[in-house]
């Protein structure tokens, strides 16, 4: 029987989800045994052309990550979804818009403006100059993709089936995920997260909770931790509470707060008002001015409760006249 | 005119793509490298709290996050004017140096390494990680395998995570090490520096004794003269982490030495509108195009350029080798843009030798590992060598420590005027009048700018070794008259 072929690709990303899949190690060596990895630009020989030439759904499985930010990101996500049979969100860029998806605070107009004029270490002339997609040069035509204005996830493009989340999705979350799927066993209900857990990550740690009341926040650099205790009890805002589990809580166990990478927990749609209510239950106030008076000492809500998940949140983008 | 794309299409977005005209006599007129995506850091990070911003930009590259970590980290500790306890910066240098460690062997023995290790001239199916475990053998496949489980293994211990580091705060670090983590931190660097010299000694055996691959990498096809520049240590040694930048010039005289809070006094970028990315160029030279020389603002910062920059290595092993590269080559400084690789096995050893040097100090296993800043923060700087060039972080924030303004001058960027001009040459070099192109020439190209292992939107690797090509030479017409592809 023909192995099952498998494809990988890399849209608005860091290349961190790439590194992950190689952080299984040896165990490669398992995933290339087992599938006919047709397209992988990271790793192999460049198919794209042969991934247009395919049959639609000819690809069995398409692990995708990063975020769509440009015209040709957008053009491989419609060609993968078309070639693939199953098509997987993979980190939280594709899932979720990712730390690129934090650009739909900005316009693309306020980037270019800083990057290509305002910047200290800018120099322009005659008012400065931003990227055409198009140049006519001295000997011929040449061109560049269209950046947007807004930073898409991949399921705000294309259709998805499945989701694995994580910035990068932990490796041994990664391996289980294929294991599944290498042992032939029934695939779980579209639109499923994979390779995660369905509690909090608070579940994960191992910080002792006492749902203390707090009436004061502090950031991370301004004081000492205690190793054994939850970091909110603490005063430290940790996204915890409003973060599935599926990474181990590898940030708490380093005695800093989690950001919440993994995306919402189970049933929660918006992860920043998710947070919100969890702050809300350990503030000591019932007055809603008071209430708001504790929120306020919080740095940048929107920047830290939705650290992942604004361009896939309910609130998408900031709108900016 | 005819065109040529050379389209390492691979990650559209991030690559690059080079294309080169053809005049009506089949020279090469011109070439144009082009990177296709901006994701725009510097405006997002506007508005974040700047403690944030080592656990923010290291999304900037999944493949170097700790660079990104370090200098930002640096950068906050200057906004807050707070100075990390020694433990603290013992810490984040053991980390740094273990990753450059990693870093450089990914890129000799997957990226750059197989040119040399295999051959340029081998068939493209060859030339890749799995051909050069079939020319060097199994064994030693193995132990670059295992390389990379060691690093990423001391990476998580100290960083938190190993990919996208999380433990550098302003003023320090959030998390010490056991004695008993520190001795397995010993046992693992002891291995490096081992297989530092292994690598060295496969270089000497692979390339050096090779008087082809000799001849190729002191062709004057693979030759730019400009200037160096690279961090340096108060002795004018190389450091990663630390130091002020030094420039030579073009003869290897000192050209500028400045404190990262002047590099804005130093460095300047140029904007073409046919590319998302700017051009660094030397202020005090300024910008008078893609040329070489003296009187051009082109600088480089690479591996070899680093070396060029300094007057030695701060370890004895790696300073030994320091001197043999310049004697063989016939003195500093080298302009042999491929003896590039050279320069990276060099800082291999060094890096894996500094990294015994921090696990074996009695402070790394101290408990004071921050200083909380008291002062109100303001503007800062921070600077690393990154594997690829020197990586400059600059912010500005109110009086709260929200950050007003982000600066960055990243690693590759600072060579994008230089590898420009690199393809440039080598095409010149190899495309001529009614010769085909073929397959050989096509690698050469790529040679020349896999030299800097660039990584554009810094994210750009492909580890086989080689970029996917399709080249299409096609008439001013649009006519197709000849594609090759691998």
């Amino acid at each position: 029987m023909a192995k099952p072929k498998l494809a990988l690709y890399w849209a608005a990303s860091c290349g961190g989800c790439e590194i992950a899949v190689l952080d299984i190690h040896e165990k490669i060596l398992d995933v290339d045994r087992a599938f006919d990895i047709v397209f992988w630009p990271v790793a192999m020989d460049f198919k794209y052309d042969a991934v247009r030439a395919m049959e639609d759904r000819t690809i069995d499985l398409c692990l995708f990550n990063g975020s769509i930010r440009n015209s040709e990101n957008a053009e491989i996500a419609h060609l993968m979804r078309a070639k693939s049979k199953t098509l997987v969100a993979f980190g939280s860029c594709a899932l979720e818009g990712g730390i690129p998806g934090l650009a739909n605070l900005t316009t693309r107009d306020e980037i270019w403006g800083y990057v290509y004029k305002g910047s200290p270490s800018t120099v322009t002339q005659n008012g400065g100059t931003y990227p055409q997609t198009h140049s006519a040069m001295p000997e011929g035509a040449i061109h560049i993709p269209e950046m947007w204005n807004t930073v898409k996830s991949l399921d705000q493009v294309v259709d998805v089936d499945y989701y694995i989340p994580g910035c990068p999705p932990q490796p041994d979350q990664i391996w289980s995920v294929v294991e599944y799927i290498l042992s032939g066993k029934p695939l779980p209900p579209a639109g499923s997260i994979l390779g995660a857990g369905d509690k909090t990550c608070c579940d994960e740690c191992t910080r002792e909770r006492k749902e203390k009341k707090l009436t004061k926040f502090y950031r991370p650099f301004e004081i000492e931790t205690d190793p054994a205790v939850c970091l909110l009890d603490q005063g430290i805002v940790c996204m915890g509470p409003a973060t599935r589990s599926g990474c181990g809580a590898l940030c708490t166990k380093a005695n800093v707060p989690c950001r919440g990478c993994y995306g919402p927990p189970p049933n929660v749609t918006d992860q920043g008002a998710k947070m919100l209510s969890a702050l809300s239950s350990v503030i000591d106030a019932h007055d809603p001015a008071e209430i708001e008076a504790i929120l306020d000492q919080i740095a940048d809500p929107m920047g830290t409760f939705y650290r992942f998940s604004l361009a896939h949140s309910i609130l998408r983008r900031v709108q900016k006249s | 005119m005819r065109q040529i794309t050379i389209d390492p299409i691979t990650r559209l977005e991030g690559h690059g793509k080079i294309d080169i005209f053809l005049n009506e006599d089949g020279e090469v007129a011109n070439t144009y490298f082009q990177i296709p995506e901006l994701r725009g850091f510097e405006q997002f990070c506007v508005g974040r709290p700047v403690e944030e911003l080592p656990r923010i930009t290291t999304r900037i590259c999944g493949v170097c996050p700790e660079a990104h970590h370090m200098a930002s980290a640096k950068a906050c500790d200057a906004v807050f004017h707070v100075d990390p306890p020694p433990t603290a910066k013992k810490l984040r240098q053991l980390l740094y140096n273990v990753f450059f460690a990693g870093d450089h062997t990914t890129h000799f023995y997957a990226l750059g390494g197989p040119d040399f290790i295999v051959g340029p001239t081998a068939p493209a199916s060859e030339r890749n990680i799995l051909g050069v475990v079939r020319k060097v053998g199994l064994e030693v496949g193995g132990k670059v395998i295992e390389m990379r489980r060691r690093t990423q293994e001391v990476l998580k211990v100290l960083g938190g995570k190993q990919t996208h580091q999380v433990t550098s705060l302003p003023g320090g670090v959030s998390k010490g090490i056991t004695a008993e983590e520190a001795k397995k931190i010993e046992e693992h660097c002891v291995w490096f520096v081992e297989f530092g010299r292994f690598t060295v000694q496969a270089f000497h055996d692979i390339v050096l004794k090779n008087k082809e691959y000799v001849d190729l990498i002191l062709s004057e096809a693979f030759t730019s003269k400009t200037y160096s520049m690279g961090l340096v240590d108060e002795n004018n040694r190389v450091n990663f982490y630390d130091g002020k930048v030094r420039i030579v010039d073009p003869s290897g005289n000192e050209f500028a030495k400045y404190s990262p809070a002047d590099y804005l006094e130093n460095v300047s970028e140029h904007v073409e509108n046919w590319t998302y990315l700017k051009f660094p160029f030397l202020k005090n030279v300024g910008w008078k195009g893609m040329v070489e020389g003296q009187e051009s603002g082109v600088y480089r910062a690479t591996p070899l350029s680093r070396l060029n920059a300094s007057d030695g290595m701060p370890t004895p092993l790696a300073q030994a080798e320091y001197e043999n590269m310049y004697q063989t080559l016939g003195g500093k400084p080298v302009h042999a843009t491929l003896a590039t690789h050279w320069a990276r096995v060099i800082e291999l050893l060094c890096a894996a030798e500094k990294a015994l040097e921090l696990s074996r100090d009695p402070e790394i296993t101290g408990t004071h590992i921050r200083n909380i800043p008291t002062e109100t923060p303001t503007e800062g700087v921070g600077i690393v060598e990154a594997p690829r060039g020197t990586l400059t972080h600059h912010y500005a924030t109110d009086a709260k420590g929200i950050v007003t303004k982000v600066n960055l001058i990243v690693g590759t960027t600072n060579n994008y005027a230089a590898i420009s001009m690199s393809i440039n040459k080598a095409a010149r070099g190899l495309i001529r009048r009614g010769t085909p192109v073929t397959e050989g020439a096509l690698n050469m190209i790529e040679m020349a700018f896999r030299a800097y292992d660039p990584c554009f939107g810094c994210a750009t690797h492909t580890i086989p070794g080689r970029m996917p090509l399709v080249v299409r030479i096609r008439e001013a017409n649009g006519e197709l008259l000849e594609e090759v592809r691998r």
